[in-house]
Formats: C-alpha cells, sequence, structure tokens
C-alpha cells in the first residue's frame, strides 16, 4: 500500500521523465520547444489559439504549473504584462522568475515591426516594444528557435547536443518551408484585405498582404457600430477581397461586416490549434496560406 | 560525436547573442524607474437613508470604513500604486489612497520574496491578507463598488494588517497552496496595542484548478485568530446618556470561500461568467464592559456569521450585469452585562445588490449600482449610484 502511494505521489510529481519542464505562454512557443525539445521536454501550454493572449487571468493551474517549470517561454514584448507576472510572483519558483535563466522572451530574440513612436492609451493598447504577435514570420521562428535551443542547452547541458542537433535539423526543414511557402504565396502579394486587429501583420508583412482597414477602431478597443459602417462606406471607394480574423476573436463584428461588404470571411488559425489543420508549425503557416489563397484567386 | 557537439558548441558561441538583434535602448536615471499606476474614482450616489446614520445591526461597530457611499457627488479613493523588482531576491510595493476627506492611507507597502524558491513566498510589511477570496483583491478591481455586508461586519471591510506572510504552493497539477501570516493587530477585530510579538494570525488553504477548458475555480478556507484588548465602541442608552462598550477576549474567524469563472473557451474577451461566494463565522468569548459612568464587566460569548453570494455576466463584449446577495446571522450572543448600540439589537441585516457596468476599454469603467439595504433593524435603505473606475500608467493584474 504504502509503495502504491510513493509510486502514485511520485507520478503525480514529475508526469514525465523528461529533462526540461516547460511552460509556454503561447501555443506557438509550446510546439516550437517540442520541436527542439523532443522527448527529452514536457511542455505545457498555458493558453490555447481560442483564448485572446492579451485578456489571459492569473487562474489557478496556471501558477500551479509554473511552480515546476524550468522554463518559461513566452512572448514578451509585454504582450502577458496582465497575466505572467502574477503568475511568476505566485509560483514561489526562483527558477523562472524575470532576468532567471529559466526565463525566456521570444522578442528578445525576435524583430519587432510596429514599435510606435510614443505610446498614449489614446491610442488604444498599444505595445511600446513593437507588435507582439510575432509568430507569423517565419524569420521570427527561426530566431527565436536558435535563441531557444542555446537556453534549452545552457538549462540541460547534458542533453545541449540533442537539442542544438534537432534545432539544425528544424532550421533547415524550416528554410526549406519558408522558400517553398515564398512561392506559393506570391499571388498574396498586394492582396487588400480588411483585418480584426493587428495581429497578423507578420504574416501580412512577410507576404506582401495589404491591410485597407481594421475592424477595431483602436488596437484592444472592440468594434463600434459607427466605426463599422464607416468601414463599410470606405470599402466602397477602396474594395477589399476578405474581411480577415483570428480564431479568438469575436466572430460578429467580421461576419457582419463580410455580408454587407459581400466579401468572404477568413478565419485563421493564428497559432497552433487554432484550426483542425494546424496541428504544428509547419500545418499553421501551411494553413494560412492557403486560407489566403482561397479568396486571392 | 564530440567533434560534432564541440562544433555546434562553438557555432553557438559565435553567434551573436539574442539579445544583441535588439534595438537599443534607452539607458539613463530613469530606466530602473518602477512601474507606476494610477486609479481615479468617484461616484455620485442618493440614498433615501442617511449614510451618516449607517450601523449594522445586530454586530459590534468595527470602525472601518463600511457606509455606503456619501450622498451627492463624490471622490471615492485614489490610487496610487508603485511597484518593481527591487533585486534578484525581492520585489516591492507600495499602494497609497487619497480619500475625499484628503487624507493618505497606506493601504499596502510590502516586499515579497523572488528566489526563495521551493515553492515558498515570504512577504513582509502592510499587504492584504490572503484570507478569504476578496480580500486580497483591490477595492478598484471589486465587482461592485462597495465590499460585502460580512467584510464590513466581520473585517472592517477588509483585513491589511502589518506583518509577515509565509505562503506555499505544492509541486502539483492542482492548485494547492497554504498560507500563514503574523501581524500586529493594528485593526480590526484585532485592536491597536503595545504588546510584543504578533497579536493576530491567520492560516489559510487555496484549492483550484479547470474543468475542461471554459471553467476555472478557486476554493478555499481560512482562520483569522485575534486577542483584541479593550476594543471599544461609544453609543447612547435608552435614556440618550453616553455608554461605552468594550471587549476583551478571543475572537476567532473561520472563512469559506469559492470562486468560479466561466468562458467560452476560456476566451473571457466577448462573454463570461462569475460567480462567487464566501461564508465566514466568528467566535468571540472574553469580557464585555458596560460604561455608562459606572462600569460593569461579565462575561461574553458570542457565535454570529454571515454570507454573500453573487453573479457577474458578461453578455456582450464592454457589458456586464451582476447580482449580489447580502445576509448576517445575528446569532446569538450572550452577556452577563447590558448590551449596548447595534449590538443590543436581535436583527439579521440583509442586502440586495444589482449592478450595470460598461467599460470603453480595459482600462475605464462606468457602473451603474442599485441596492435594497437592509443593514438598520426595520429600516430599508435604497440607494442608487453611478461610480467612474479609471486606471492609467503601468498595467493593472489579471488576478483570477
Amino acid at each position: 500500500m504504502r509503495t502504491i502511494i510513493a509510486i502514485t505521489l511520485a507520478a503525480a510529481c514529475s508526469p514525465a521523465l523528461a529533462a526540461l519542464s516547460i511552460f509556454a505562454c503561447e501555443p506557438e512557443w509550446g510546439a516550437l520547444a517540442q520541436e527542439i525539445g523532443g522527448e527529452r521536454v514536457s511542455v505545457y501550454t498555458a493558453t490555447s489559439a481560442l483564448q485572446d493572449p492579451h485578456h489571459i487571468e492569473a487562474r489557478p493551474s496556471l501558477i500551479a504549473r509554473a511552480r515546476r517549470a524550468d522554463l518559461v517561454v513566452c512572448t514578451g514584448a509585454e504582450l502577458e504584462v496582465g497575466w505572467l507576472p502574477l503568475v511568476l510572483s505566485q509560483s514561489g519558483n526562483a527558477r523562472i522568475q524575470a532576468g532567471e535563466r529559466g526565463y525566456f522572451e521570444a522578442a528578445s530574440a525576435a524583430r519587432l515591426i510596429e514599435v510606435p513612436e510614443r505610446v498614449d492609451r489614446a491610442m488604444g493598447d498599444v505595445h511600446a516594444a513593437g507588435n507582439p504577435h510575432l509568430q507569423l514570420d517565419p524569420r521570427n521562428i527561426s530566431r527565436v528557435a536558435k535563441a531557444l535551443a542555446a537556453r534549452m542547452s545552457v538549462l540541460d547541458a547534458q542533453d545541449a547536443s540533442y537539442y542544438l542537433e534537432r534545432e539544425l535539423a528544424f532550421q533547415q526543414r524550416w528554410s526549406a518551408a519558408t522558400a517553398r511557402w515564398e512561392r506559393q504565396a506570391e499571388p498574396l502579394a498586394g492582396l487588400p484585405v480588411v483585418v480584426y486587429h493587428a495581429n497578423l501583420s507578420y504574416l501580412f508583412n512577410w507576404l506582401g498582404v495589404r491591410t485597407v482597414g481594421t475592424l477595431e477602431p483602436k488596437p484592444g478597443v472592440p468594434p463600434s457600430a459607427a466605426h463599422l459602417a464607416a468601414l463599410l462606406a470606405a470599402l466602397k471607394q477602396a474594395p477589399a477581397k476578405a474581411v480577415v480574423r483570428a480564431a479568438y476573436n469575436d466572430p460578429r463584428a467580421a461576419q457582419w461586416l463580410a455580408r454587407e461588404a459581400h466579401l468572404p470571411e477568413v478565419v485563421m488559425p493564428f497559432t497552433v490549434g487554432g484550426s483542425e489543420r494546424a496541428t504544428d508549425l509547419f500545418a499553421l503557416y501551411e494553413d494560412s496560406i492557403a486560407r489566403l489563397l482561397a479568396v486571392a484567386r | 560525436m564530440f567533434r560534432r557537439l564541440l562544433g555546434v558548441a562553438v557555432l553557438a558561441a559565435a553567434l551573436p547573442p539574442a539579445q544583441a538583434q535588439e534595438s537599443p535602448r534607452a539607458a539613463g536615471g530613469n530606466a530602473f524607474n518602477p512601474g507606476i499606476s494610477l486609479i481615479l474614482q468617484g461616484t455620485a450616489a442618493s440614498s433615501s437613508r442617511d449614510p451618516a446614520s449607517y450601523r449594522i445591526d445586530g454586530f459590534a461597530p468595527t470602525g472601518g470604513e463600511v457606509g455606503p457611499a456619501p450622498r451627492g457627488f463624490s471622490l471615492g479613493e485614489s490610487e496610487i500604486g508603485i511597484a518593481a523588482n527591487i533585486d534578484p531576491n525581492f520585489s516591492g510595493q507600495l499602494v497609497a489612497s487619497f480619500s475625499a476627506d484628503n487624507k493618505v492611507e497606506v493601504e499596502e507597502a510590502f516586499f515579497q520574496t523572488l528566489a526563495l524558491g521551493g515553492g515558498f513566498t515570504v512577504k513582509g510589511g502592510r499587504f492584504l491578507s490572503g484570507i478569504g477570496y476578496l480580500n486580497g483583491i483591490h477595492q478598484h478591481a471589486w465587482d461592485f463598488q462597495d465590499a460585502p455586508l460580512a467584510y464590513k461586519a466581520f473585517l472592517g471591510g477588509r483585513l491589511n494588517d502589518d506583518g509577515l506572510q509565509l505562503r506555499w504552493l505544492a509541486p502539483t497539477d492542482l492548485f494547492l497552496e497554504f498560507g500563514a501570516e503574523l501581524g500586529s493587530g493594528r485593526v480590526f477585530p484585532a485592536t491597536p496595542n503595545s504588546r510584543n510579538g504578533a497579536n493576530a494570525a491567520t492560516l489559510f488553504a487555496h484549492l483550484g484548478g479547470d474543468l475542461g477548458v471554459s471553467t476555472a475555480w478557486r476554493t478555499g478556507v481560512s482562520l483569522l485568530r485575534a486577542r483584541p484588548e479593550g476594543r471599544a465602541f461609544d453609543d447612547v442608552d435608552g435614556l440618550g446618556n453616553p455608554v461605552t462598550q468594550s471587549f476583551t477576549g478571543a475572537s476567532t474567524l473561520l472563512i469559506a470561500d469559492f470562486v468560479l469563472k466561466w468562458s467560452p473557451n476560456g476566451n473571457a474577451t466577448s462573454t463570461n461568467f462569475k460567480l462567487q461566494g464566501e461564508f465566514f463565522r466568528r467566535k468571540e468569548s472574553g469580557a464585555l464592559s458596560y460604561d455608562d459612568g459606572t462600569a460593569l464587566t461579565g462575561d461574553y460569548a458570542s457565535r454570529q456569521s454571515g454570507w454573500y453570494l453573487q453573479g457577474v455576466y458578461q453578455f456582450m463584449p464592454r457589458w456586464r450585469a451582476g447580482l449580489r446577495y447580502d445576509r448576517l446571522d445575528r446569532g446569538t450572543v450572550d452577556a452577563a452585562v447590558p448590551l449596548a448600540g447595534p449590538l443590543a439589537s436581535d436583527y439579521n441585516p440583509s442586502r440586495v445588490t444589482v449592478m450595470l457596468d460598461w467599460s470603453g476599454s480595459e482600462f475605464s469603467r462606468i457602473r451603474l449600482q442599485l441596492a435594497q439595504d437592509k443593514s438598520r433593524a426595520g429600516l430599508t435603505d435604497n440607494q442608487v449610484l453611478l461610480q467612474y473606475l479609471f486606471s492609467l500608467g503601468a498595467h493593472g493584474a489579471h488576478t483570477f
């Protein structure tokens, strides 16, 4: 009986024999950590593709998971400013505090766009460091992969070669895929679209998709009837090809505008798990491009 | 194998560090300034009974700010919060509030450890106690403008003693946290005193987790023990002569709380629902004195309880509606001396509150709140208030 309890306790306390326990703030970083870490890591993803990454609460389950993590992998650039500091301070886990080796921000390795000249909340919920939705530029994924593998190798020196080799293999597959996607996506250059929130900017910037309007009047401010009416009028002058939103964005405003403007609505997976097809990072990009190509023709 | 490993390591070392790609940041004297946040709030209120005459019958007055919002226009508490990491071991925070009558109050001023590890965290200074659910949440983040009656009657609004807190989080997937606090006893239910050591102590445990992707919950039990000495309030007797009633003894408060939050797929942006409730039970025993010029002292024992239940529903982006029911049970109060003021009243207070609020963004909220308050025996106080709540500066925390 005692043995059973001991085994149960051990199983409850260490769900995997993996060397590194990783707490990923968003699904894309969970997927990337898995690509690099293989079977040597256990990954917990704190949020899903259907949740707005700006509006997460420091739920008890997140605090409990952060307690045992060796490495926290988050976007940074203030995306998690509302909840991650609280999770970290309540976790009682010294290894993952900001500034420690167990704290990794993707934004520190990525190249950020849309960095505001000045910040003022009259502009909406702007991020001083730039647009934090950086996972939809494949070059950022590559940069973050390199930095993340280096960090994982430092934290788990025994498995360093394993991580670095997996990262090199990932980089090779990723650059081949990136070149393929760039070819496939050529028809998307100049495609005019209306987007819900500036959360697809990196993808559009990379592929040359043109944003001609946003459903949110200002970042983080829900669409209002007046703004939607003005947007509809503007679309009569400068038509778009589609109304695009991320899976987690409220569908109502996008559906209304798509109906009124006779445009197709495109629901982008935004991150891993945001559509049935987007099961990993490669599939995320493939699905995203396929969905845009379907309305470009 | 070794050569390959070496090659990879050299390659990794030769690459510029990740941070090097970052745009250079301005480094000046203010680069280390802490995060500063400011809360502005105010009310326009109307009530059928004068807020100055507010009392909770059946319960000893707490001396805290427990009355409803003043009639007419009134500035609420303006709150300034300053927080930063101190060094790799500690973080610190100050929350000061400016009240409408030009007083400054230190609500919180504490340090907290960052690097103890093993699930342990120590907090020291003045801080909102970890007991109950609502106690740890700042007033501006509450779903109603004022505290539940149970908080008013048993804690004088809230508990923020000066002292030390130790918390330990269990290494389990289920959230399981234990905490203990030692305090100076400067606030109700204890009394300011000049004794050495701690004069109030708490113990609490919280359990929480997720039910599927859409629901998250937390529940807890807390215990607060204090030894008030000469905890007094002034009133008048039946003939209008001044009376002072004071209590010395042991006070034990037990709180059971729960909160449940639901949102479709865990995405609270458009719609969400929050249900919370807390139950309070207090046992006090010791000596009670009744002083109308001649002091009488005798044995005193009371068992009193109270609870509230509230639900808040965000039915569309920006709009939320809420309903709260409060109830206090005077229970049994046995005293060998006459009882004075509200304590003399054999009455069970109750209140119903409804609210509707609109949030222009994450940083602004305007709230309409209606309440039918039956805190005074036999009297109904109908309250209407309009409240604004604005948050400036550093981004607030999304506390569960």
